[in-house]
Protein backbone atom coordinates (compact mmCIF):
# COMPACT_ATOMS: atom_id res chain seq x y z
CA UNK A 1 0.00 0.00 0.00
CA UNK A 2 0.97 3.85 -0.52
CA UNK A 3 2.08 5.24 3.06
CA UNK A 4 1.41 8.40 4.51
CA UNK A 5 1.88 10.67 7.97
CA UNK A 6 0.28 13.58 8.86
CA UNK A 7 1.58 16.73 8.21
CA UNK A 8 2.68 19.14 11.38
CA UNK A 9 -0.42 21.26 12.94
CA UNK A 10 1.56 23.96 12.56
CA UNK A 11 2.23 23.59 8.79
CA UNK A 12 -1.78 22.43 8.40
CA UNK A 13 -2.93 25.75 10.24
CA UNK A 14 -0.35 27.95 8.17
CA UNK A 15 -2.20 25.90 4.58
CA UNK A 16 -5.58 26.64 5.72
CA UNK A 17 -5.26 30.24 7.03
CA UNK A 18 -7.14 31.76 3.86
CA UNK A 19 -10.32 29.80 4.18
CA UNK A 20 -12.89 29.92 6.55
CA UNK A 21 -15.20 26.45 5.34
CA UNK A 22 -13.81 23.62 4.10
CA UNK A 23 -14.13 20.16 3.31
CA UNK A 24 -11.83 18.01 5.32
CA UNK A 25 -11.38 15.13 2.78
CA UNK A 26 -10.52 11.15 3.97
CA UNK A 27 -10.20 8.18 1.83
CA UNK A 28 -10.53 4.91 2.64
CA UNK A 29 -7.92 2.83 1.26
CA UNK A 30 -4.41 3.25 1.55
CA UNK A 31 -4.74 5.86 4.39
CA UNK A 32 -7.05 4.14 6.14
CA UNK A 33 -4.69 1.22 6.80
CA UNK A 34 -1.88 2.91 7.62
CA UNK A 35 -3.62 5.18 10.09
CA UNK A 36 -3.44 8.82 8.16
CA UNK A 37 -6.25 9.90 6.63
CA UNK A 38 -9.58 7.52 6.99
CA UNK A 39 -12.19 8.27 8.71
CA UNK A 40 -11.00 8.29 12.33
CA UNK A 41 -8.31 10.37 11.71
CA UNK A 42 -10.20 13.00 9.77
CA UNK A 43 -12.27 13.27 12.34
CA UNK A 44 -9.56 13.56 14.58
CA UNK A 45 -8.04 16.64 12.34
CA UNK A 46 -11.37 17.77 11.83
CA UNK A 47 -11.87 19.04 15.75
CA UNK A 48 -8.00 19.96 16.40
CA UNK A 49 -8.44 22.61 13.10
CA UNK A 50 -11.93 23.72 14.71
CA UNK A 51 -9.91 24.17 18.30
CA UNK A 52 -6.81 25.97 17.01
CA UNK A 53 -8.87 28.51 14.16
CA UNK A 54 -11.32 29.36 17.51
CA UNK A 55 -7.91 30.00 19.80
CA UNK A 56 -6.75 31.90 16.76
CA UNK A 57 -9.93 33.86 17.18
CA UNK A 58 -10.58 32.70 13.33
CA UNK A 59 -13.73 29.69 13.64
CA UNK A 60 -13.86 27.77 10.69
CA UNK A 61 -16.32 25.78 9.47
CA UNK A 62 -14.69 22.40 8.34
CA UNK A 63 -17.29 19.53 6.68
CA UNK A 64 -15.79 16.17 7.47
CA UNK A 65 -16.02 13.07 4.24
CA UNK A 66 -14.10 10.09 3.57
CA UNK A 67 -14.55 9.01 0.43
CA UNK A 68 -14.21 5.62 -0.62
CA UNK A 69 -11.35 6.07 -3.19
CA UNK A 70 -10.15 9.19 -3.74
CA UNK A 71 -7.85 8.08 -6.66
CA UNK A 72 -10.66 6.90 -8.59
CA UNK A 73 -12.76 9.61 -10.39
CA UNK A 74 -16.02 7.95 -9.84
CA UNK A 75 -16.15 8.20 -6.11
CA UNK A 76 -14.60 12.14 -6.24
CA UNK A 77 -17.90 12.77 -8.82
CA UNK A 78 -19.63 12.51 -5.50
CA UNK A 79 -18.27 16.01 -4.93
CA UNK A 80 -19.78 17.74 -7.89
CA UNK A 81 -22.87 18.54 -6.28
CA UNK A 82 -21.82 19.92 -2.79
CA UNK A 83 -18.07 21.15 -3.68
CA UNK A 84 -18.74 25.27 -4.63
CA UNK A 85 -20.24 25.72 -1.13
CA UNK A 86 -16.62 25.08 0.71
CA UNK A 87 -13.17 27.68 0.08
CA UNK A 88 -10.98 24.46 0.03
CA UNK A 89 -10.74 20.79 0.05
CA UNK A 90 -8.27 19.68 2.63
CA UNK A 91 -7.78 16.14 1.32
CA UNK A 92 -5.86 13.59 3.82
CA UNK A 93 -5.47 11.39 0.74
CA UNK A 94 -2.44 10.28 -0.38
CA UNK A 95 -0.59 12.46 -3.52
CA UNK A 96 -2.82 10.61 -6.03
CA UNK A 97 -5.98 11.64 -4.66
CA UNK A 98 -5.19 15.06 -4.16
CA UNK A 99 -4.42 15.75 -7.75
CA UNK A 100 -7.82 13.40 -9.06
CA UNK A 101 -9.24 16.39 -6.58
CA UNK A 102 -7.55 18.76 -8.32
CA UNK A 103 -7.89 17.42 -11.79
CA UNK A 104 -11.73 17.29 -11.59
CA UNK A 105 -12.44 20.72 -9.73
CA UNK A 106 -10.21 22.94 -11.37
CA UNK A 107 -10.99 25.97 -9.79
CA UNK A 108 -11.08 24.65 -5.95
CA UNK A 109 -7.88 25.04 -3.96
CA UNK A 110 -6.58 21.58 -2.75
CA UNK A 111 -4.92 21.38 0.17
CA UNK A 112 -2.45 18.35 1.37
CA UNK A 113 -2.75 17.23 4.89
CA UNK A 114 -0.58 14.10 5.09
CA UNK A 115 2.68 13.83 3.27
CA UNK A 116 2.71 10.73 1.06
CA UNK A 117 5.75 8.24 2.06
CA UNK A 118 6.80 5.09 0.06
CA UNK A 119 5.43 1.84 -0.61
CA UNK A 120 5.22 -0.33 1.62
CA UNK A 121 3.84 -3.11 4.12
CA UNK A 122 3.25 -3.43 7.90
CA UNK A 123 6.19 -5.29 9.65
CA UNK A 124 4.00 -5.20 12.70
CA UNK A 125 1.42 -3.01 14.22
CA UNK A 126 2.23 0.51 14.10
CA UNK A 127 5.14 0.10 11.71
CA UNK A 128 5.45 0.22 8.26
CA UNK A 129 8.46 -0.39 5.64
CA UNK A 130 9.74 0.87 2.48
CA UNK A 131 9.42 -2.60 -0.13
CA UNK A 132 8.55 -1.43 -3.49
CA UNK A 133 10.28 1.65 -5.61
CA UNK A 134 8.12 0.77 -8.35
CA UNK A 135 11.05 0.92 -10.97
CA UNK A 136 8.86 -1.14 -13.63
CA UNK A 137 10.73 -4.14 -14.31
CA UNK A 138 10.41 -7.01 -10.97
CA UNK A 139 13.80 -8.30 -10.17
CA UNK A 140 12.74 -10.37 -6.86
CA UNK A 141 12.58 -13.60 -8.39
CA UNK A 142 16.53 -12.78 -8.33
CA UNK A 143 16.81 -11.58 -5.34
CA UNK A 144 14.98 -14.26 -3.04
CA UNK A 145 11.93 -12.10 -2.56
CA UNK A 146 13.50 -8.44 -1.52
CA UNK A 147 14.25 -5.86 -3.37
CA UNK A 148 17.64 -4.14 -3.92
CA UNK A 149 15.86 -1.11 -5.65
CA UNK A 150 13.51 -0.26 -2.61
CA UNK A 151 15.69 -2.04 0.14
CA UNK A 152 19.32 -1.16 -0.38
CA UNK A 153 20.72 2.68 0.87
CA UNK A 154 22.71 2.61 -2.81
CA UNK A 155 19.90 0.48 -4.45
CA UNK A 156 22.82 -1.69 -5.58
CA UNK A 157 22.24 -4.48 -7.98
CA UNK A 158 25.73 -6.88 -7.52
CA UNK A 159 25.52 -6.13 -3.19
CA UNK A 160 26.43 -6.08 -0.56
CA UNK A 161 28.58 -2.83 -0.58
CA UNK A 162 31.69 -2.61 1.96
CA UNK A 163 29.76 -0.84 4.60
CA UNK A 164 27.34 -4.06 5.75
CA UNK A 165 28.46 -4.68 9.23
CA UNK A 166 26.81 -7.75 10.99
CA UNK A 167 23.52 -7.41 8.57
CA UNK A 168 22.88 -3.78 8.92
CA UNK A 169 23.74 -0.97 6.68
CA UNK A 170 26.32 1.81 7.26
CA UNK A 171 23.88 4.61 7.31
CA UNK A 172 21.79 3.28 10.52
CA UNK A 173 22.19 0.50 13.14
CA UNK A 174 18.40 0.41 13.04
CA UNK A 175 18.52 -0.19 8.84
CA UNK A 176 18.93 -3.53 7.53
CA UNK A 177 21.41 -4.55 4.79
CA UNK A 178 19.02 -5.97 2.08
CA UNK A 179 21.95 -7.71 0.43
CA UNK A 180 22.73 -10.20 3.73
CA UNK A 181 18.73 -10.59 3.88
CA UNK A 182 18.96 -11.19 0.17
CA UNK A 183 21.95 -13.62 0.45
CA UNK A 184 20.10 -15.42 3.58
CA UNK A 185 16.90 -16.05 1.48
CA UNK A 186 18.95 -17.27 -1.11
CA UNK A 187 20.94 -19.46 1.26
CA UNK A 188 17.58 -20.95 2.58
CA UNK A 189 16.09 -21.02 -0.66
CA UNK A 190 19.14 -23.48 -2.10
CA UNK A 191 19.62 -20.47 -4.72
CA UNK A 192 23.41 -19.17 -3.83
CA UNK A 193 23.95 -19.71 -7.70
CA UNK A 194 21.53 -16.82 -8.44
CA UNK A 195 23.80 -14.41 -6.65
CA UNK A 196 26.45 -15.04 -8.89
CA UNK A 197 24.63 -13.62 -12.00
CA UNK A 198 26.20 -10.52 -12.50
CA UNK A 199 23.50 -7.80 -13.15
CA UNK A 200 23.72 -5.84 -16.12
CA UNK A 201 23.04 -1.92 -15.47
CA UNK A 202 19.20 -1.49 -15.35
CA UNK A 203 16.81 0.21 -17.87
CA UNK A 204 15.84 3.04 -15.92
CA UNK A 205 13.09 3.90 -18.33
CA UNK A 206 10.99 1.97 -16.79
CA UNK A 207 11.13 3.89 -13.45
CA UNK A 208 10.56 7.13 -12.70
CA UNK A 209 13.65 8.63 -15.24
CA UNK A 210 12.14 7.79 -18.09
CA UNK A 211 9.36 10.37 -17.48
CA UNK A 212 6.08 10.07 -15.99
CA UNK A 213 4.29 6.92 -16.62
CA UNK A 214 1.25 5.89 -17.27
CA UNK A 215 -0.39 2.49 -18.17
CA UNK A 216 -3.07 1.80 -21.27
CA UNK A 217 -5.30 -1.33 -21.14
CA UNK A 218 -6.32 -1.23 -24.78
CA UNK A 219 -8.41 -4.02 -24.02
CA UNK A 220 -10.34 -2.31 -21.14
CA UNK A 221 -10.41 1.18 -22.81
CA UNK A 222 -13.60 2.73 -23.25
CA UNK B 1 45.99 -11.81 -17.01
CA UNK B 2 46.52 -10.25 -20.55
CA UNK B 3 45.80 -6.83 -20.58
CA UNK B 4 47.99 -3.96 -22.26
CA UNK B 5 47.44 -0.50 -21.30
CA UNK B 6 50.10 2.25 -21.04
CA UNK B 7 49.39 2.20 -17.33
CA UNK B 8 52.94 2.38 -15.21
CA UNK B 9 51.28 0.56 -12.47
CA UNK B 10 50.15 -2.89 -14.66
CA UNK B 11 53.56 -2.85 -16.54
CA UNK B 12 54.86 -2.44 -12.90
CA UNK B 13 52.37 -5.89 -11.64
CA UNK B 14 52.98 -7.27 -15.50
CA UNK B 15 57.25 -7.12 -14.79
CA UNK B 16 56.37 -9.24 -11.40
CA UNK B 17 57.52 -6.44 -9.25
CA UNK B 18 55.62 -5.59 -5.73
CA UNK B 19 53.79 -2.53 -6.82
CA UNK B 20 53.06 0.20 -4.45
CA UNK B 21 50.22 2.60 -4.52
CA UNK B 22 48.92 5.25 -1.99
CA UNK B 23 46.01 7.72 -1.98
CA UNK B 24 45.77 11.29 -1.64
CA UNK B 25 42.68 13.33 -0.72
CA UNK B 26 42.10 16.40 -2.61
CA UNK B 27 41.17 19.71 -0.35
CA UNK B 28 37.88 21.22 0.37
CA UNK B 29 38.62 23.88 -2.09
CA UNK B 30 40.11 25.15 -5.37
CA UNK B 31 44.06 25.42 -4.32
CA UNK B 32 45.34 22.76 -6.06
CA UNK B 33 49.05 22.98 -4.49
CA UNK B 34 47.45 21.38 -1.86
CA UNK B 35 46.95 17.87 -4.26
CA UNK B 36 50.57 18.95 -5.75
CA UNK B 37 52.10 19.27 -2.79
CA UNK B 38 50.79 15.54 -1.21
CA UNK B 39 51.78 13.73 -4.14
CA UNK B 40 55.24 15.35 -4.23
CA UNK B 41 55.67 13.84 -0.51
CA UNK B 42 55.04 10.10 -2.04
CA UNK B 43 55.86 10.34 -5.77
CA UNK B 44 59.07 8.49 -5.44
CA UNK B 45 57.97 5.96 -3.06
CA UNK B 46 55.07 4.62 -5.09
CA UNK B 47 53.87 3.41 -8.61
CA UNK B 48 50.82 5.48 -8.57
CA UNK B 49 48.63 7.55 -6.48
CA UNK B 50 45.02 6.99 -5.80
CA UNK B 51 42.79 10.55 -5.76
CA UNK B 52 39.80 9.82 -3.89
CA UNK B 53 36.31 11.31 -5.18
CA UNK B 54 34.67 12.84 -2.05
CA UNK B 55 35.25 10.50 0.30
CA UNK B 56 32.97 10.16 3.29
CA UNK B 57 30.61 12.22 0.77
CA UNK B 58 32.43 15.42 2.06
CA UNK B 59 32.13 18.04 -1.10
CA UNK B 60 35.82 18.64 -2.13
CA UNK B 61 38.11 19.63 -5.38
CA UNK B 62 36.91 16.75 -7.84
CA UNK B 63 39.01 13.55 -8.21
CA UNK B 64 39.49 13.98 -12.07
CA UNK B 65 40.65 17.54 -11.91
CA UNK B 66 43.25 16.65 -9.15
CA UNK B 67 44.25 13.38 -11.47
CA UNK B 68 44.93 16.11 -14.26
CA UNK B 69 47.38 18.10 -11.97
CA UNK B 70 49.15 15.04 -11.24
CA UNK B 71 49.34 13.95 -14.57
CA UNK B 72 50.88 16.94 -16.02
CA UNK B 73 53.49 17.04 -13.10
CA UNK B 74 54.41 13.81 -14.25
CA UNK B 75 53.01 11.51 -11.89
CA UNK B 76 50.58 8.19 -12.40
CA UNK B 77 47.56 8.83 -10.83
CA UNK B 78 44.96 6.23 -10.32
CA UNK B 79 41.17 8.35 -10.44
CA UNK B 80 38.67 6.95 -8.07
CA UNK B 81 35.23 6.98 -9.25
CA UNK B 82 32.21 6.51 -7.63
CA UNK B 83 28.78 6.01 -8.58
CA UNK B 84 27.33 8.00 -5.83
CA UNK B 85 27.05 11.49 -7.79
CA UNK B 86 26.80 10.82 -11.72
CA UNK B 87 24.47 8.97 -13.43
CA UNK B 88 26.24 6.55 -16.74
CA UNK B 89 26.26 9.51 -18.99
CA UNK B 90 28.22 11.44 -16.31
CA UNK B 91 30.86 8.88 -15.46
CA UNK B 92 31.53 7.93 -19.23
CA UNK B 93 31.95 11.85 -20.12
CA UNK B 94 34.82 11.67 -17.04
CA UNK B 95 36.07 8.65 -18.60
CA UNK B 96 36.82 10.09 -21.40
CA UNK B 97 38.11 13.30 -20.19
CA UNK B 98 40.42 11.49 -18.31
CA UNK B 99 41.29 9.65 -21.11
CA UNK B 100 41.95 12.87 -22.97
CA UNK B 101 44.59 13.48 -20.60
CA UNK B 102 45.93 9.79 -20.64
CA UNK B 103 45.15 9.05 -17.11
CA UNK B 104 45.00 5.23 -17.71
CA UNK B 105 44.65 3.65 -14.40
CA UNK B 106 40.81 3.88 -12.55
CA UNK B 107 39.20 2.94 -9.72
CA UNK B 108 35.44 1.75 -9.33
CA UNK B 109 33.91 2.07 -6.37
CA UNK B 110 30.20 2.61 -5.22
CA UNK B 111 31.00 5.06 -2.44
CA UNK B 112 29.86 6.52 1.08
CA UNK B 113 26.24 6.81 1.27
CA UNK B 114 25.61 10.51 1.36
CA UNK B 115 24.23 10.53 4.68
CA UNK B 116 28.26 10.09 5.92
CA UNK B 117 29.12 13.86 4.11
CA UNK B 118 27.92 17.40 4.33
CA UNK B 119 25.26 17.46 1.71
CA UNK B 120 23.07 14.43 3.41
CA UNK B 121 19.76 16.44 1.85
CA UNK B 122 21.48 15.34 -1.66
CA UNK B 123 19.93 12.69 -4.43
CA UNK B 124 22.02 9.20 -4.08
CA UNK B 125 22.15 8.40 -7.95
CA UNK B 126 23.92 4.66 -8.00
CA UNK B 127 22.51 4.89 -11.93
CA UNK B 128 25.08 1.83 -11.61
CA UNK B 129 27.02 0.01 -9.06
CA UNK B 130 30.42 -0.44 -8.94
CA UNK B 131 29.89 -3.51 -10.48
CA UNK B 132 28.59 -2.03 -13.77
CA UNK B 133 31.22 0.71 -14.25
CA UNK B 134 33.89 -1.73 -13.84
CA UNK B 135 31.77 -3.68 -17.50
CA UNK B 136 31.26 -0.11 -18.41
CA UNK B 137 34.97 0.97 -18.45
CA UNK B 138 35.69 -2.10 -19.93
CA UNK B 139 32.83 -2.06 -22.59
CA UNK B 140 34.54 1.22 -23.88
CA UNK B 141 38.10 0.25 -23.39
CA UNK B 142 37.66 -2.81 -25.03
CA UNK B 143 34.66 -2.76 -27.66
CA UNK B 144 35.61 0.95 -28.08
CA UNK B 145 31.77 1.70 -27.54
CA UNK B 146 29.89 3.49 -25.77
CA UNK B 147 26.97 2.01 -23.08
CA UNK B 148 24.61 3.36 -26.16
CA UNK B 149 26.21 1.42 -28.65
CA UNK B 150 27.79 4.15 -30.35
CA UNK B 151 31.47 4.03 -31.62
CA UNK B 152 33.95 6.01 -29.65
CA UNK B 153 36.65 7.68 -31.30
CA UNK B 154 40.29 7.20 -29.28
CA UNK B 155 38.38 4.71 -26.44
CA UNK B 156 39.75 5.44 -23.37
CA UNK B 157 43.24 3.13 -22.59
CA UNK B 158 43.01 2.34 -18.86
CA UNK B 159 43.85 -0.32 -16.11
CA UNK B 160 40.93 -1.15 -14.34
CA UNK B 161 40.50 -1.47 -10.63
CA UNK B 162 37.72 -1.99 -7.37
CA UNK B 163 38.05 -2.23 -4.05
CA UNK B 164 37.77 -5.72 -2.01
CA UNK B 165 36.54 -5.76 1.68
CA UNK B 166 37.32 -9.08 3.18
CA UNK B 167 36.00 -7.80 6.24
CA UNK B 168 32.55 -6.87 5.94
CA UNK B 169 29.36 -8.93 6.24
CA UNK B 170 28.18 -11.00 5.15
CA UNK B 171 31.61 -13.07 5.56
CA UNK B 172 31.04 -15.99 3.44
CA UNK B 173 29.64 -13.42 0.20
CA UNK B 174 32.90 -11.77 0.23
CA UNK B 175 35.00 -14.49 -2.34
CA UNK B 176 31.79 -14.85 -4.44
CA UNK B 177 31.51 -11.01 -4.60
CA UNK B 178 35.20 -10.99 -5.80
CA UNK B 179 34.17 -13.52 -8.17
CA UNK B 180 31.70 -11.16 -9.48
CA UNK B 181 33.55 -8.34 -9.99
CA UNK B 182 36.23 -10.60 -11.77
CA UNK B 183 33.40 -11.71 -13.76
CA UNK B 184 32.55 -8.04 -14.79
CA UNK B 185 36.45 -7.29 -16.24
CA UNK B 186 38.40 -5.93 -13.13
CA UNK B 187 42.30 -6.26 -13.54
CA UNK B 188 43.17 -5.13 -9.90
CA UNK B 189 41.77 -4.91 -6.43
CA UNK B 190 42.78 -2.75 -3.64
CA UNK B 191 41.83 -3.76 -0.67
CA UNK B 192 40.01 -2.46 2.49
CA UNK B 193 42.19 -1.62 5.24
CA UNK B 194 43.83 -4.95 6.30
CA UNK B 195 43.95 -4.63 10.47
CA UNK B 196 43.11 -8.33 11.13
CA UNK B 197 45.93 -10.77 8.83
CA UNK B 198 44.67 -13.48 9.66
CA UNK B 199 41.42 -13.03 8.10
CA UNK B 200 42.45 -11.26 5.31
CA UNK B 201 45.02 -14.45 4.86
CA UNK B 202 41.65 -16.92 4.75
CA UNK B 203 40.02 -14.96 2.66
CA UNK B 204 43.36 -15.16 0.06
CA UNK B 205 43.32 -18.63 0.29
CA UNK B 206 39.20 -19.20 -0.66
CA UNK B 207 39.71 -16.54 -3.53
CA UNK B 208 42.98 -18.95 -4.70
CA UNK B 209 40.88 -21.75 -3.95
CA UNK B 210 38.49 -20.62 -6.80
CA UNK B 211 40.88 -19.54 -9.22
CA UNK B 212 41.08 -15.97 -9.34
CA UNK B 213 44.48 -15.05 -8.05
CA UNK B 214 45.28 -15.82 -10.97
CA UNK B 215 42.76 -13.22 -12.92
CA UNK B 216 43.49 -10.17 -10.51
CA UNK B 217 45.90 -8.56 -8.84
CA UNK B 218 45.30 -7.85 -5.53
CA UNK B 219 47.38 -5.35 -3.83
CA UNK B 220 46.73 -5.12 -0.06
CA UNK B 221 45.62 -2.14 1.40
CA UNK B 222 47.33 -0.95 4.86
CA UNK B 223 46.94 2.27 7.16
CA UNK B 224 49.59 2.97 9.58
CA UNK B 225 47.53 3.86 13.13
CA UNK B 226 48.42 7.29 14.12
CA UNK B 227 46.67 6.53 18.22
CA UNK B 228 45.14 4.61 20.28
CA UNK B 229 42.04 6.96 19.72
CA UNK B 230 42.71 6.49 16.14
CA UNK B 231 42.32 2.19 16.56
CA UNK B 232 39.31 2.38 18.79
CA UNK B 233 37.82 4.74 16.65
CA UNK B 234 38.26 2.46 13.19
CA UNK B 235 37.33 -0.55 15.57
CA UNK B 236 33.62 0.98 16.83
CA UNK B 237 32.58 3.36 14.13
CA UNK B 238 33.93 2.97 10.71
CA UNK B 239 31.57 0.37 9.11
CA UNK B 240 33.07 -2.86 7.42
CA UNK B 241 36.37 -2.19 9.02
CA UNK B 242 37.56 -5.05 11.27
CA UNK B 243 40.09 -4.15 14.04
CA UNK B 244 41.20 -7.14 16.20
CA UNK B 245 41.59 -6.57 19.90
CA UNK B 246 45.45 -7.06 19.98
CA UNK B 247 45.83 -4.16 17.49
CA UNK B 248 44.17 -1.75 19.89
CA UNK B 249 46.13 -3.51 23.00
CA UNK B 250 49.40 -3.00 21.12
CA UNK B 251 48.98 0.68 20.17
CA UNK B 252 47.18 1.72 23.56
CA UNK B 253 50.64 -0.58 25.27
CA UNK B 254 52.85 2.68 24.27
CA UNK B 255 52.89 6.03 26.11
CA UNK B 256 51.07 8.43 24.00
CA UNK B 257 54.19 10.26 22.35
CA UNK B 258 55.25 6.87 20.50
CA UNK B 259 51.71 5.39 19.62
CA UNK B 260 51.98 7.03 16.42
CA UNK B 261 55.74 5.36 15.76
CA UNK B 262 54.59 2.40 16.91
CA UNK B 263 51.54 2.69 14.38
CA UNK B 264 53.77 3.27 11.65
CA UNK B 265 55.71 -0.38 12.95
CA UNK B 266 52.87 -2.10 13.03
CA UNK B 267 52.13 -1.14 9.40
CA UNK B 268 55.40 -1.88 8.02
CA UNK B 269 55.48 -5.47 9.71
CA UNK B 270 52.20 -5.99 8.13
CA UNK B 271 53.57 -5.82 5.00
CA UNK B 272 56.68 -7.82 5.87
CA UNK B 273 54.43 -10.59 6.62
CA UNK B 274 52.18 -10.11 3.80
CA UNK B 275 54.74 -9.62 0.86
CA UNK B 276 55.57 -13.32 0.52
CA UNK B 277 51.80 -14.54 0.79
CA UNK B 278 50.74 -15.95 -2.31
CA UNK B 279 48.24 -13.82 -4.20
CA UNK B 280 49.45 -10.58 -2.89
CA UNK B 281 50.56 -7.82 -5.78
CA UNK B 282 51.59 -4.88 -3.66
CA UNK B 283 50.67 -2.92 -1.14
CA UNK B 284 48.05 -0.02 -1.27
CA UNK B 285 49.39 2.49 1.52
CA UNK B 286 46.57 4.63 2.76
CA UNK B 287 48.12 7.11 5.23
CA UNK B 288 44.98 9.10 6.27
CA UNK B 289 45.92 12.75 6.57
CA UNK B 290 49.66 11.54 7.05
CA UNK B 291 51.09 11.02 3.37
CA UNK B 292 54.34 12.13 4.74
CA UNK B 293 54.65 8.76 6.84
CA UNK B 294 54.23 6.78 3.28
CA UNK B 295 58.58 7.15 2.22
CA UNK B 296 59.46 5.38 5.92
CA UNK B 297 56.88 2.85 5.13
CA UNK B 298 58.02 1.86 1.84
CA UNK B 299 61.37 1.78 2.88
CA UNK B 300 61.26 0.16 6.46
CA UNK B 301 58.92 -2.95 4.61
CA UNK B 302 62.03 -2.91 2.11
CA UNK B 303 59.92 -1.87 -0.72
CA UNK B 304 62.24 1.24 -2.03
CA UNK B 305 63.64 2.12 -4.10
CA UNK B 306 60.88 1.48 -6.66
CA UNK B 307 62.10 -0.67 -9.75
CA UNK B 308 62.50 1.43 -12.77
CA UNK B 309 60.34 0.46 -15.82
CA UNK B 310 62.26 0.43 -19.25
Amino acid sequence: MITATRKPMEEILKSVEPFSKILLLGCNECVTVCHAGGRKEVALLGAALRLGRLQKGLPMEVEELTLERQCDPEYVEELSRTIDQYDAVCSMACGCGVQTIAERYPSMPVMPMVNTAFMGASESHGVWAERCAGCGDCVLGYTGGICPVARCSKRIFNGPCGGSTKGKCEISNDVDCAWQLIWDRLKELGQTELYSKLMEPKDWRTARDGGPRRIVREDMAL
Amino acid sequence: MSVNTPSKLEKMLKAGHQAVTSECGPPRGSAAEEIKEKAELIKDHVDAINITDNQTSVTRLCSLASCIHLKLAGLEPILQMVTRDRNRIAMQSDILGAASFDINNILCLSGDHQSFGDCSEGQNVHDLDSMQLIQTVRHMRDEGKFLGGDDIKRPPDMFVGAAANPFADPYEIRVPRLAKKVAAGVEFIQTQCIFNLDKFEQWLGEARDRGLLEQVYILAGLTPLKSAGMAKYMKNRVPGMDVPDEVVERIAGVPKEKQAEEGVKMCIESVQRLKDVEGVHGFHVMAIEWEEKVPEIVEGAGLYPRPKLD
